[in-house]
This record gives C-alpha cells, structure tokens and sequence, in this order.
C-alpha cells in the first residue's frame, strides 16, 4: 500500500491502496466517482475512459502508479452543469439506450474534438471504434460528434 | 372511444394515501377488489411507500413510478408516456422515478418478451385518465360549473367560457375526494399529443454526467466485495480447493466455498481480483466435456436419426414429396452466444436476521426473490429489491443466478456483499443462446408452386427450437415441423428474441432459396404465400397474414427493390413477439468482397409510442442481428468456452456499420412490442443480399467465417488501446 495524491477533476485527492491497481477501480472503489464504468479491464471495450492530461485513456489498465501528476477528468469532471457541447449533443440527438458504455463514448468524442474540432465521419469512426455498444447505438454516436463538432 | 373497466378492473386505481400536500393515486394492476377511494389518514408527503403509481404534489409535481426494469428499451420514457398522454399532464414537468419491486402493487415487473408495452397500454391510459377524470370534477366543483364544459392541458383544468384555470397540483387534494370512476373515456388516437411523437430518454441528463446507477455501481458503507471462481469447464465439479495463500492477501477477509463456487471475499475489488489469482482449486469431472468440434457430428447424426418430437403436421407431407417435380434440401447452424452486456452481472445482497435486501439490476426482479426466499428459506415479505438500471440484458438477466449465489455468499459471511463478475466470468459463466442446426426440405411442383414444407431443428438445450406455427405454416399445404433436443452441461437461455434470432435469418434464406429454384422474385413469391395462407389456409394460422402483407408491400417500396442500380438485394420478412418487420439489404462488391452499405427496416409494432425510442429499438435490433451474424461466435474446447472476453469475442463496433433506415406502419392497431422483432429478419436480408452479390449461399454463422469474406478477414480486435483519441 502507498499514498498517491491524485488531481481528479481540479481536485487534489488522497488515495491510499496498492501501487498496481488500476485507476478505474481507485476512482469506483475509493473515490465514489462511479460514472467511470468496467466493461472488460482489458482495454478492448472503452467503457472505462477518462481524459489523461486531455487524451482519451483506459483507466482499467492504467496503474495508479503511473498516474504521478497527471491531470484527470472523469464523466463528473467534465463540465460544471453536464453542458459540454459533448454531452449536449447527446442529449439532443438522443443517443443513449442502456447507457452504460455512453460515459466512455462521450469521453472518447470529447477527446476527439478537442485535437481534431472539425473531423469527418471517417475519422469520427476510427477514433470510436475502440468504443463498443452493445446496444447497437453506433449511428446516434456519429450523429452526435458531429452534432458536437459544430457546437464547439 | 369509451373503455368500461369490467367489475375485476373497477379498482384497478385507488386511492392510497391523502397527503398534507397532494394527491397520491396507488395502481393496483392486480384489481383486486376495493370499494371506490378508500383514505388512509394524511401523512405527509414524501413520506408514502412504494406502492403508488402516480402522484401530484401541491407544487404540481407529477411523480410517474416506471415499475418495469430499464435495460435500454426505454421504459423509463414510454410507460410514463403513456400516463401522461391520457392525464394531460405537462411532460416537461413529468418526474420519472424506478419503483421498487412490489408484487402488490404492480404486476409482470419483467424485462423480456417484448411485452411490457402491449401489456400494460390499457392499464397506463386507464390509470392517466381516471385522474384526469378526477381532476376535472374536482375543479367543476369548485367552480360549480359541469365537468362537461371542462377541459384539461399541460397539467391545468381549464374553463373555456369563464377564462379559469386551475394547476393539477391546487386541485390535488380535492381530487382525491372524488370518488374513482368506473369507467372512464380514453382519448381517440387523433388527439394524442405525446404518443407518437419523438420524446427524449428522461435519464439522458443523468447517463451524460455519469450519475446514472447501475448495479455496479451500487456502493453501501461496510460493503464487502466478492468475486466467485466458477469452474472453467461445463462438466467439472470441484475436488479441492487451497486458499491458504488468497487469505493471507492485503484487504481479503474470506474464501469460502459452496456449492462449485469459491467465493473471495475482500475490501476492494482490485484486492479480490488479485487475490483470486492465488485460490488453487483442482477440478474433477462431473458430466461430459464437450466440444464444438463434436457437436458438429452431434448435429449430422440426430438430423439423420435422431428421435423427433413432431411440432406441427398439416396434410401428407410424404406424399407431396413422392410427387414432386424437384426437392430442395438445405441446413443451417449457428453457434452458441454469450449475452455479453457491458455491464457484467453483479449483485448486492444484505442477509440479516429480520430479512434481506438485495439491490442490482434484474429484468425478472420477482422470481429472482422467490429463488432467494426459498434457498434461503426466508419469506418473501422479509425480502426488498430495489431494481438498478441495467446496463444490458438481451435475457441474461431474465435468469437470477447471480442474484441467488450473492445472497447465499451473504448468508454464509453474514456481511453485506456486492458480487462482481469479472467480463471472462460473464462470458463464460453460461446461459447462452443455444447452437441449433436445421434442416430445410422443400417440395415443389411443376409449376414452381411450394407443395410440400419440411423443418428439423437439432439443438443443444434449446426446448423446442422450431416456431412451428410462425410463417411459412399456413401457407403449405404439406408441411411438417420437428425438433430434437440434445442434453448438454452447457448451460442455455433466452438470448434477444429467442430461437427467432437464429430461425428467422435459416427460414427465410431458405425460402429465398426455393423462390430462386422456382424462379420467383423473392418478395412476389412471398406475397403469393401469404395470399395463399389468406385465401386457403392449409391450418391455423396464428399471424396476422394482412399485417405482413403490408409490411413486405411497404419494405419493398422503402427499399426500393428491384429499383436499385449497381447494388445486390436481399429481402427478408418476419413474426415475432406479436410484431412484423420486413427489410431490405443492399450490398455492393469492394475488392471482390461483399459490403453490406444499407438496411432499410419496415416495422408494424402496431402505435409507435415514442418515435425516437422507436427508431433506437429498430436501429439497435438491425446492428445486433446483423452484428452477431457476422462475428458472433462461441466455441468449446472439453466443456471450456474459448473466447472470454473481447479481444476474442467480436463483437460489432463503429466502422463495421450500414446505414439503416427505418418506417413505420401506421394502423392504429394497440402496441405490439419492438424490442425484439427488428433482429430476427436481419441476418436473412443480409445473407440473400450477398447470395445475389456473389452466388454463394452463407448457411453458417458467423458469415465471418464463410469462404465470401475471405480476403476481407481481418484481426478482429483492438490492439493497443491504452491510449486513444
């Protein structure tokens, strides 16, 4: 067990647990932060992904321990009222079924955007193909990143 | 139109509690029978159980409980809908809340069958309507007028000629004094407002800021996490097991065995993952270890030999085939199917002296309670189940081992406990759609003309995996339907639209195949079916021949079939779960392989209730049965499944998908269910499609595998991703 100060969505927040675990189970597990979801833990299904300094990243094979100083936004951190241009065109598109994969997916996008604000549907595509939803939801996604591309 | 609610019905709404505030109106769906508005005492609001269905706060608040568990059908949204349609409430101040599982106060709260819609539409406009009815008479009341000459809108009583109104939540508490209708007057479909209209998910706020529960995500102070080692194989059971260096592991409290389960019992999940690494168990064998390998010969063998139980026999089938001018013999199979939702099974479970709680997500909350009362012997009253959001089911969830073994864990750590499967446990945990090969004889005539129908279906704990009343029966006048079951430790279930998701993409390629053997446009040769089962039904006919008439007649203009330049068409029409959908598949050659480019979906589920929910279910149902026709695949190796997690399993993703359109029909017909009856027509739209892109008939799933896409077959999985974006 070690101590790791962590900054989590402007916060600075101590976690005390072993050096190997992954940043997905310290958010879920001790920081309550539950929005951040396991789908696979082995970085196939991208339902666990936060922003690592700004990049889309799985948080289910990263080590705590490799977190060190980095900035950490999860699903909760990524805007104050739930109105990044993201999450409102999800909203407007209606996208989510069951919902459970559409953390990762909005935080997969989000990431997207802010490197690339302008992408076509093939790049849309490719950058959230690492992201599945097993409710067939792939086209509403499409439709809402590029709803969000012209929002930002 | 006028709707009597019949002596059993008349209480089906009842007035439960007065509140200081408001007015809460309980829905007993199991009419049982209470005299009119019965007042049990104010108390104040907030502060009433579960039991009711539909509140008014003094505020004007309108509180719709939504007792069916949400999977991602959207329930959540149409049910509420529908109430809300029929009370004239204003949707943009609706509150959507999941009820709890009460078997008093609700019934069927399950997730499956495509059923809860169609079973529950007169109930929720009933339950609507008698409190707008109240509403009204309440306000004519006060303002001495008759309720004739008033109106209801937006949640406000109005009187037209005088320019009053009142809001919903002033007149609450005079509305419950008024005495509950016996029958009351739904609206004529013409002036829905919210029916039929396109009405966002009311949890889309919550989903989007990670606030949305799952069961996963259900944390309690003091919660031990658990995982359980389940054995690796179907067919071993376990002979011993060395815990010795998993208890001595940081954070684990227990390993304790029952059952074939051991069980490590920890303060973290990480902790128990790592822990369970540790756990030394040695198995030994308790029934045959299977293979997919054998199960091939399986199939060969009880197709030729196997002992038949006859489904369905209309006329002389042997006779007709004696006399045909030319047979068609065809087989199909499909492997088994792990369910594979995102959100892996899990459960929490609170054994204590006076009762249990259990909290996760379920699509059969009340049998998964009655498998706990009676394993752990305690009564059902003593036993409360909140139902999570689900994250997924596709029908794992309709079975409740996973709830049963996290109460029996609890029972024995005497702790509350959240067991988490890992997605390997999930995947190869059991319960999948069962493998089946059919085998397809048809009997044509001179002329072409289908005069003699046979279907065998072979499956490994499939029950019956024929539909044997489903199309083409009715339309043959020969016709025989059997079926073989093969015993196996390998564990089945419902998996989305049971059977049907595997039969419908067999019979209707094989149909395709007879329409090209008779030389036949696919679509005018079905069409001449259906005339037949309408005209000179060879049997019962248990579809509705004139609604999938006019499915396929509109699939076909919406697809534009036969219309289309430099493209391959395949058409594809189907029953299920009370519902018809048709589709057209459109193919193009890249590269000497065939590339699926568009589905177009025409489906007759009777009234829409919310356009956009609707539009996902179809959407969703296409990109699930054409996702798994594709790549869907679990094979066995000695009882052990071979693919455990995604980066085995493919499952479809982003690039992978066509456009798909979606229609309509609009009959007016009362709902009829949607959340499986988009997939079953898929896989056979594709298939003929490709057939008429490459000569070659797919007859296997996955079609991956099939020789057609072999220059395009590619790694399957996603490499690297630690970082993307």
């Amino acid at each position: 067990m070690a101590s790791y100060q962590l900054k989590i969505n402007g916060n600075t927040l101590t976690v005390d647990v072993a050096a190997d675990t992954p940043l997905l189970w310290v958010l879920r597990d001790h920081l309550g932060l539950v929005g951040t979801k396991y789908g696979c833990g082995i970085a196939q299904c991208g339902a666990c992904t936060v922003h690592v300094n700004g990049t889309a990243t799985r948080a289910c094979v990263l080590p705590v321990s490799a977190v060190k100083t980095s900035e950490i936004t999860t699903i909760e951190g990524l805007s104050e009222h739930g109105d990044h241009p993201v999450q409102q065109a999800w909203d407007e598109v209606d996208v989510a079924q069951c919902g459970y994969c559409q953390a990762g997916q909005i935080m997969t996008a989000a990431s997207l955007l802010k490197k690339n604000p302008n992408p076509t549907e093939e790049e849309i595509a490719n950058s959230m193909h690492g992201n599945i939803c097993r409710c067939g939801a792939y086209h509403r996604i499409r439709e809402a990143v590029l709803l969000a591309s012209k929002k930002i | 139109m006028s709707t009597p609610i019949n002596k059993s019905r008349r209480s089906f709404l009842k007035l439960s509690t007065l509140t200081t505030t408001g007015l809460i109106l309980g829905f007993d769906w199991f009419a049982k029978e209470v005299s009119a508005a019965t007042i049990t005492g104010p108390v104040a609001a907030g502060n009433v159980s579960f039991n009711s269905y539909l509140s008014i706060s003094s505020e004007g608040v309108i509180t719709l409980f939504s007792p069916n568990p949400e999977l991602g059908q959207n329930i959540m949204t149409s049910f509420p809908m529908i109430v809300a349609e029929e009370l004239d409430a204003d949707w943009k101040k609706v509150k959507v809340v999941q009820a709890k599982l009460n078997t008093s106060d609700f019934d069927r709260q399950v997730t499956g069958g495509s059923g809860a819609v169609p079973h529950s539409w007169k109930l929720l406009r009933n339950a609507g309507a008698t409190a707008r009815f109240m509403l009204i008479e309440a306000a004519a009341k006060r303002w001495n007028v008759p309720p004739a000459e008033c109106s209801a809108e937006n949640s406000y009583v109005l009187h037209t000629t005088s320019g009053r109104k009142l809001s919903y939540g002033e007149l609450a508490s005079e509305a419950a004094l008024i005495p509950v209708p016996k029958e009351v007057k739904l609206k004529d479909r013409k002036d829905f407002k919210l029916i039929g209209t396109a009405v966002k998910n009311v949890a889309n706020q919550q989903i989007h800021t990670g606030k949305a529960l799952f069961g996963l995500d259900f944390y309690r102070e003091g919660m031990m996490h658990a995982m359980i080692q389940r054995p690796k194989a179907f067919g071993l059971k376990i002979k011993s097991v060395d815990a010795t260096a998993a208890k001595a592991m940081p954070g684990i409290t227990d390993v304790v065995t029952f059952g074939n389960n051991v069980a490590i019992v920890g303060k973290s999940t990480w902790e128990v993952m790592k822990a369970r690494k540790a756990v030394k168990i040695e198995y030994e064998k308790d029934g045959n270890l299977e293979s997919s390998i054998d199960h091939d010969k399986l199939f060969a063998g009880l197709l030729k030999e196997g002992k038949a139980k006859t489904e369905r026999k209309d006329g002389d089938v042997d006779a007709a085939f004696s006399k045909a001018a030319k047979i068609i013999t065809s087989e199909y199979q499909c492997p088994f199917l792990p369910h594979s939702p995102m959100e892996p099974m899990n459960f929490f479970a609170h054994v204590r002296a006076d009762g249990i709680e259990l909290v996760g997500p379920t699509q059969t909350p009340a049998s998964a309670r009655a498998a706990t009362s009676k394993l752990l012997n305690v009564p059902e009253d003593k036993i409360t189940l909140d139902i999570t959001r689900l994250g997924g089911g596709f029908g794992r969830r309709l079975k409740f081992d996973y709830v049963t073994e996290a109460a029996e864990l609890s029972s024995i750590i005497k702790a509350p406990v959240k067991v988490t499967w890992s997605k390997e446990d999930d995947m190869t945990g059991g319960s999948y759609r069962p493998a089946v090969r059919y085998r397809f004889e048809a009997a044509l005539d001179a002329t072409g003309k289908m005069i003699g129908y046979k279907l065998k279906g072979v499956g490994i704990n499939s029950g019956n995996p024929t539909r044997q009343d489903n199309f083409p029966a009715g339309a043959v006048d020969n016709l025989l339907i059997e079926s073989v079951e093969h015993a196996s430790p390998i564990t089945t279930g419902p998996w989305r639209a049971p059977i049907t998701n595997f039969l419908a993409f067999a019979e209707q390629s094989f149909l395709d195949e007879v329409a090209t053997a008779a030389k036949k446009d696919p679509v005018q040769f079905r069409l001449d079916m259906f005339q037949k089962a309408k005209t000179a039904p060879s049997g019962p006919v248990k579809y509705d021949v004139n609604r999938m008439i006019a499915v396929t007649k509109l699939a076909a203009e919406k697809g534009r079939w036969g219309k289309t330049k430099g493209v391959f068409q395949g058409f594809s029409v189907y029953f299920s779960h009370r519902s018809y959908v048709a589709q057209v598949c459109n193919v193009v050659m890249e590269k000497g392989v065939p590339v699926v480019k568009r589905i177009t979906a025409c489906s007759d589920c009777g009234q829409v209730i919310n356009v956009s929910g609707a539009r996902q279910q179809v959407m969703g149902g296409v990109v699930d049965g054409f996702g798994h026709a594709m790549f869907g695949k679990l094979s066995f190796t000695n009882g052990e499944p071979e693919q455990k997690n995604y980066n085995s399993y493919r499952l479809i993703r982003m690039k992978e998908i066509p456009e798909i359109e979606t229609h309509f029909v609009d009959n007016g017909i009362d709902p009829t269910g949607l959340g499986e009856p988009a997939l079953p027509p898929t896989g056979g739209a594709v298939a003929n499609a490709i057939f008429q892109a490459t000569g070659k008939r797919i007859k296997n799933q996955p079609f991956i595998d099939d020789p057609v896409f072999a220059p395009k077959k590619a790694k399957s999985t996603m490499q690297n991703q630690g970082k993307v974006g």
